[in-house]
Formats: C-alpha cells, sequence, structure tokens
C-alpha cells in the first residue's frame, strides 16, 4: 500500500476535477476511477459559501480532497492559498503549483521550493508539482516535501512519458513517494509510469476531455493497476538482440 | 524595455495585405499538417485560400480547444458604470457628438447593480467606461474597485487607456484584467475613425498593453474592432501583436476578441464587413495559431451563431448583457451602447452551454488569492 504524510493508498491513480462536461460527469468519473486522492483548483471553489458545488460532488468516502494552488505566481501567494485551503476544505494536504507562464503553465522551481520549506514548517502535507529534476527533488526532501510530483509532458498535453529517462533517475534516488503528475494521455503512458516504479500517477484530462470519461477512468484504473503489478513482478530484462548460441567463450570449456 | 511599436513602425499594411491576399491552397494545407504554426501559417488561416477548408479547420480548432481548456465556457458579465465621454468615434454609440443622456453611477447606484448582477449569478465581471477623464479617472476607478472588489471573484475592466503608475495602482485593488482594443491597426483609418479625444492618440493607444505587461497585470484583452478596415489585416496585427506580447511579458494570460460593428442610433455601417462564415474562419485561425490565447464571445452575436461557435474555439462568453450604465437594476430602459442580438437570461445560457455539452463556469478565480 502506498504511505503519503498520515494517509495509506489502495488506489494509485490520482485524478483531478478540471475540464469534465458537467459535475455529474466529473462524480461518476471519479467513482469508477477508484481515486482516493482528487485535486480541486482552489481557485474554482467558492470559498465563502457553503455547498461549493464541486466540494459537494466530491463527498465520497473514499475520496480524499487535494487542493491545489493553480494560478498562484510565486512562493508567497502559494503559502497564503494554501493556508486558505487548510482553512476552507479543512485538510493540511496540498499539491502545490507555481507556475507564473500561463502559457504552458511550467512549474518556476526557485519559489516550489522557498513554498515547500515553508508549507513543511507550518505542517502541511506537501505534494510540488515540478520539472522532472533529480536535483529539485532531492533538495524538496531536504525541505520535508511528503512526495514529489515531476512531469512527464507539460500539463493537459496528453504526450505521455517525455521525461522519463530523468524519471527513472528520480525514482531511484527518491526517499519520498514519487508521483508523475502531468502529460500522461493514455493508460499505456501511465502503466508505463508504474512499470518504471513511480508509486502513483495523476490523470486529470486525458479522463475529462475523452469521450467516454466514465470508461476512460475505468481503462485508468486497470492500466495503474497491472504496471504496478508488472513492477513488483519484477520485469523480466530486455534484451538488444538473442544471446548467442555459441558464445565467444565457449572455448575456454572446451 | 522595448514596447510593440518598434515592431509595428517595421511593418506596412499594404504589403501584409497583398501577402496574406497571395496565399495559396498549399500554404493553407502546410499550416493544417504543420504542428508549430507561425504567422505565416496565420496569415494563410486568415487568407481568402482557406474558405474552402473551414470544416477542416473547425475539426482542428476544436480539439485543441478541448484539450487545452476543457468542456467549459466561463461566463462574465459587462459591468456599465459610466457613458460619459470625451471622445469622438465614428462608431460609438458613446460618442461625444451622439446626443443621449450621460450617466455615470453613484455608490448607491453601483451597490443596485452589484445586487442585480450576483442575484444573476456572475462572479466574473467587466467594468466599462467611456473616457471622461476629469469625472469618471483614477479616483473614480479607485473607489469603485474598493466597493465591488468583495462582491465579485473576478474583476476585469475596459476603460480608457492608463499609464503604467495607474495600473500598477488599481491591480492591488483587485483588478484582475484590461481589455484594450486596438480599434484598427491601420493608422490613417484610426484618425478618420477617432478625431477628438485622448483617444484620437495612435501610439498611446498601441502601447497599452505594453504599459500593463510592465505593470504586471494578470491578463490583457486584445482585438480590432471588425467593420472598419480589412478584417484580415487587423486581425493579423492582432496576432503579431499578441506573438510579441506573450513573448515579453510571459507571466501575462492574454484573451482576444472579434467584436463586429453594431447598429447604434446615429452609428456607422461596417465599411468591410465579414459574413458568419469569416468569423468563424477567425476564430478557428486564432485557435490554430495560439492554443493557448482564450478566445471570447460577446452578446453582439445572434442566439444561433453563438449556440454553434461555442464548440469551436471560444472559451469565455458574456450572457444577458446590458450596456448602458445601470441597465441591470437601476435605469433599464437607458439608451445602451450598441445593441446586442442575444438577449437570452445568463440561466438560459447556462442551460445552452450544458446542452453543448459543456460545463458553465462562473468561478474561475479568487480574489482572496490576489493578497501578494
Amino acid at each position: 500500500m502506498l504511505e503519503i504524510g498520515n494517509k495509506t493508498f489502495e488506489s494509485r491513480l490520482f485524478t483531478g476535477t478540471g475540464k469534465f462536461k458537467d459535475m455529474a460527469t466529473m462524480q461518476a468519473s471519479l467513482e469508477s476511477s477508484g481515486s482516493e486522492l482528487v485535486t480541486v483548483a482552489l481557485k474554482r471553489v467558492d470559498l465563502k459559501e457553503a455547498g461549493d458545488p464541486i466540494i459537494s460532488h466530491l463527498n465520497h468516502d473514499r475520496i480524499n480532497l487535494l487542493p491545489n494552488t493553480s494560478g498562484v505566481r510565486n512562493a508567497k501567494e502559494a503559502v497564503f492559498a494554501a493556508q486558505l485551503a487548510r482553512e476552507a476544505l479543512e485538510t493540511d494536504w496540498v499539491k502545490l503549483e507555481i507556475h507564473p507562464d500561463p502559457k504552458y503553465l511550467m512549474p518556476d522551481p526557485i519559489e516550489t521550493l522557498k513554498a515547500t520549506e515553508e508549507l513543511a514548517k507550518l505542517g502541511f502535507i506537501v505534494l510540488p508539482y515540478i520539472h522532472a529534476d533529480p536535483v529539485l527533488c532531492k533538495l524538496l526532501e531536504e525541505a520535508g516535501t511528503s512526495a514529489v510530483m515531476p512531469l512527464g509532458s507539460p500539463i493537459g498535453s496528453n504526450k505521455g512519458l517525455k521525461t522519463i529517462d530523468f524519471l527513472e533517475i528520480i525514482i531511484e534516488q527518491s526517499k519520498v513517494p514519487v508521483v508523475v503528475d502531468a502529460g500522461i494521455g493514455a493508460p499505456s503512458d501511465a502503466a508505463k509510469a508504474m512499470e518504471i516504479g513511480a508509486d502513483a500517477v495523476l490523470v486529470n484530462t486525458a479522463i475529462a476531455v475523452s469521450n467516454n470519461p466514465v470508461e476512460m477512468a475505468i481503462a485508468f484504473k486497470m492500466a495503474v493497476e497491472s504496471g504496478r503489478m508488472a513492477y513488483e513482478a519484477e520485469l523480466a530484462p530486455t534484451a538488444a538482440h538473442a544471446e548467442a548460441s555459441s558464445p565467444l567463450t565457449s572455448f575456454l570449456d572446451e | 524595455m522595448s514596447n510593440f511599436r518598434e515592431i509595428f513602425d517595421q511593418q506596412d499594411w499594404g504589403s501584409i495585405k497583398s501577402s496574406i491576399y497571395a496565399k495559396t491552397k498549399r500554404d493553407v494545407e502546410h499550416a493544417l499538417a504543420t504542428s508549430e504554426r507561425n504567422l505565416e501559417d496565420f496569415k494563410a488561416l486568415i487568407s481568402p485560400a482557406a474558405a474552402p477548408y473551414l470544416e477542416q479547420m473547425a475539426v482542428e480548432s476544436r480539439r485543441l480547444t478541448l484539450q487545452r481548456f476543457g468542456n467549459n465556457i466561463q461566463l462574465f458579465a459587462p459591468f456599465y458604470l459610466s457613458n460619459e465621454c470625451q471622445n469622438i468615434c465614428t462608431y460609438c454609440g458613446f460618442s461625444l457628438d451622439n446626443k443621449i443622456r450621460r450617466k455615470t453611477l453613484n455608490p448607491k447606484e453601483i451597490d443596485g447593480e452589484i445586487a442585480a448582477l450576483k442575484k444573476l449569478g456572475f462572479q466574473h465581471i467587466l467594468l466599462v467606461t467611456g473616457e471622461a477623464n476629469v469625472t469618471v479617472g483614477m479616483p473614480y476607478f479607485k473607489k469603485a474597485l474598493k466597493q465591488i472588489r468583495p462582491h465579485f471573484a473576478d474583476i476585469s475592466m475596459e476603460v480608457q487607456p492608463l499609464d503604467q503608475a495607474d495600473y500598477e495602482e488599481l491591480i492591488p485593488l483587485g483588478l484582475n484584467a484590461v481589455l484594450v482594443y486596438q480599434e484598427t491597426y491601420h493608422q490613417k483609418d484610426y484618425k478618420k475613425h477617432h478625431p477628438k479625444g485622448k483617444k484620437s492618440n495612435f501610439y498611446y493607444r498601441l502601447d497599452t498593453p505594453d504599459r500593463l505587461g510592465k505593470a504586471g497585470i494578470r491578463k490583457i484583452g486584445l482585438g480590432s474592432l471588425i467593420g472598419l478596415e480589412d478584417w484580415r489585416v487587423d486581425s493579423f496585427y492582432t496576432g503579431l501583436h499578441l506573438d510579441y506580447l506573450e513573448k515579453t511579458y510571459w507571466q501575462t494570460k492574454y484573451t482576444i476578441s472579434f467584436p463586429r460593428l453594431r447598429p447604434f442610433s446615429g452609428g456607422l455601417e461596417p465599411k468591410v464587413a465579414m459574413s458568419d462564415r469569416e468569423l468563424v474562419q477567425l476564430i478557428c485561425a486564432y485557435r490554430l495559431f495560439n492554443q493557448e490565447v482564450e478566445l471570447s464571445l460577446s452578446t453582439r452575436e445572434t442566439e444561433l451563431f453563438r449556440e454553434h461557435v461555442m464548440k469551436l474555439g471560444i472559451t469565455s462568453m458574456s450572457a444577458g448583457s446590458k450596456t448602458n450604465p445601470g441597465g441591470y437594476a437601476v435605469e433599464p430602459q437607458s439608451l445602451e451602447q450598441f445593441e446586442i442580438s442575444d438577449e437570452r437570461l445568463p440561466s438560459e445560457i447556462e442551460e445552452l452551454i450544458k446542452k453543448q455539452g459543456y460545463e458553465a463556469v462562473w468561478k474561475d478565480w479568487d480574489m482572496s488569492l490576489e493578497k501578494y
């Protein structure tokens, strides 16, 4: 079972709430995904009035909320947003998203590190969205992060694991759970991430904008389970070419 | 720091125009096939040569929009504060020489409008005024923002261009976005359509997005008024402007509108008409050129057009708009800036958006995130 912060998770598929055509579809998809951790943009939630439609559609025993700070541009704003979320949604968990570039939503490593440090001190369970940067991951660990969330490719791009070589280094070195966060476009991408040893994946766009989000959520659920199972069973090593029947060193046995 | 005018001054309207009209089928097919489209591809997509490819453009535009923005359409309402104006603009209902009763909302009236807009469900609003720097200048804006901010999630403004220092003062008061349409990038015609008032200064207006970018605004709205000049050339300039701004002020978001000249009492007939088909071509061309830019459609357009076009690249729409100060509650009967075409209530628009398979998004920002 996956452990992050003070919680354990049976499902290694984390999901998001954006881009769905309606709340009912969102709810049905998230329920069929089996996901236990669902991220929601703080800016979409009505913090002033009770009964926000997004939050009320996520009211499910299994689902834990992971508020995200999407829209903030620096550490100061992010820390403030996390505190708002803690108050309004009664959770210490926060997905730290600091992307000052609204075009490709590229995460700012410097501000993210600063905010992680501060939020960890304030007792938050911090899950920062970052580039697939192995050094940054180690620095975040030292700063007290609860997990790292490197991207597979730009957010919403559905381009798959373009950063796979760096993800492998991160996974090899990490002492905290590694959640591959962005760019996962197909169940096969999710399975691949799990096969190389990611602890979880976060998928939103690929489910939300598919023609049948409920079916797609199930497909991702199965892919994540299958990828994890393959990782645990250990994949047979790949070979570039068949092994020669008369090896070069056979003369030694003669 | 540089300004867009340095790029603008190197351009020539006539050569851009002939280069757009010289685009061929081959150019259009190349623009459709490539995944990284540049300004030359954009020219091909807005050219007459692209007309036979409209369906293909629409399919790709829809795909790109869904991928980036999901099944969402944001809703906002214009909030007219004043129709006082010292400018003469040949196409505008608020023009100084247009004999209408002038009105600027006082704090009590602003409260009335706030209540009415909130009752309709709006969280994102666009404050609009004419240009009357004495009565509706910085002191008025500051006061109005302070009064309005606590009630809404996102505040944009479409008022006269201001100095950078003014924007720097307004942003911490809750100003999130500023829309400033160049109207036309045709310098000579600009002068003709803006003969009097501060607005007649072409370059001051042209530099406004630069001033906004330097002030650190979150979002800038661009556009040209369709009908004043050849829309293809004006739209190319808009694309060029967008391209420059995105690279220069990379932390800012951008939104584009394509207002078609609408009739008002005593107004100007469009010099260059644009058909519905051509507007769809333009919307799709913007999307194919730039996957991230927001594209906004107003109630100037008809019900039928809006229903269909919302699926082809649009990301935000106004609904139930009143284009007169006090139009929602205080003085619903007064004269509007322009006639709107889609008069349905916001709740009806929300229903319609749902029917098209989209979620109507009323809130996508939170003022409390603005603290720093």
